[in-house]
């Protein structure tokens, strides 16, 4: 999965692995900001209150 | 083929552990980092509409829309916390709210009312106001700053209750049904720690309301023990 993602990065290695690299950062920046709030609604152990 | 194919969940399977691990991270780490930074800004809204009498409530909805129809309204001060321990207070107590400071349960009496000024806020997590709540001896202060005036508060009990007992946060904590004749408070947090099983539920007892013009933190900041 990973080895098809890298023959079909354009440009050489060091290239390739910037290019990775970004995309990385890009995932994780969605995750933090949209994804995991999102999952973190529902669930249960952030309850503090009483009711 | 086959081969190829347990490359692929394998790929998939450490994946998932790694989006896992992040989710924790992101969890344990990114939510106080931020939640932090947006409750010391409000904190500081907040205090400059105290002192010069303006009305910041515009501004931080522009800020936060995330409030929606919630004010904040007051600062919550521990000195068992720290000498700077300062946490916005708001109205109503859901998640959002909750990701933004300490909350207050609506109906339930507004601070140095008689009846009980009940807040809840998270233990662990978004910014944690409450992460050292079991720390709070009896004779503690509690501050809640509201524009007007300042109020004290000295802690008198503390109980580890299960989340649906809402007697606790009742205008007489655990005498629901009773006519309130004290002016109470009562915080709310989570109990364990990382934990949602329990709630820690800490008491306390309006000693004094100080009109904001009288006002001084040194006067009140003391801790003892």
């Amino acid at each position: 999965m990973y080895a098809a993602l890298w023959r079909f990065l354009p440009g050489p290695s060091w290239v390739r692995a910037l290019t990775c690299v970004v995309l990385v950062a890009v995932v994780v920046a969605v995750l933090f900001e949209w994804g995991f709030p999102a999952i973190a609604e529902v669930l249960p152990f952030n309850d503090n209150t009483v009711g | 083929m086959i081969r190829r194919a347990v490359g692929v969940v394998g790929e998939l399977l450490i994946t998932a552990g790694v989006l896992v691990l992040l989710f924790v991270a992101w969890q344990l780490w990114w939510t106080d980092v931020t939640s932090n930074r947006s409750q010391e800004q409000i904190v500081r809204a907040l205090d400059e509409g105290f002192a010069s009498g303006r009305d910041t409530g515009a501004a931080l909805h522009d800020a936060f829309p995330e409030l929606g129809e919630a004010d904040a309204f007051a600062v919550i001060r521990i000195p068992r916390f720290g000498a700077d321990f300062a946490r916005p207070v708001i109205e109503g107590v859901g998640r959002p709210v909750l990701a933004l400071g300490v909350g207050h349960y609506e109906g339930s009496a507004s601070p140095g009312a008689v009846g009980n000024f009940a807040v809840a806020g998270h233990r662990t997590t978004y910014g944690r106001p409450f992460h050292e709540i079991d720390t709070l001896r009896d004779g503690d202060r509690v501050i809640v700053e509201t524009a007007p005036t300042v109020y004290v508060y000295e802690i008198t009990g503390r109980e580890i209750v299960r989340p649906w007992q809402t007697e606790v946060i009742a205008p007489v904590p655990d005498s629901p049904g009773t006519k309130p004749t004290e002016r109470m408070i009562t915080m709310t947090s989570c109990h364990p720690k990382y934990s949602a099983t329990e709630r820690f539920v800490t008491h306390g007892r309006l000693v004094e309301a100080v009109p904001r013009a009288k006002w001084r933190l040194a006067d009140w900041s003391t801790v003892e023990g």
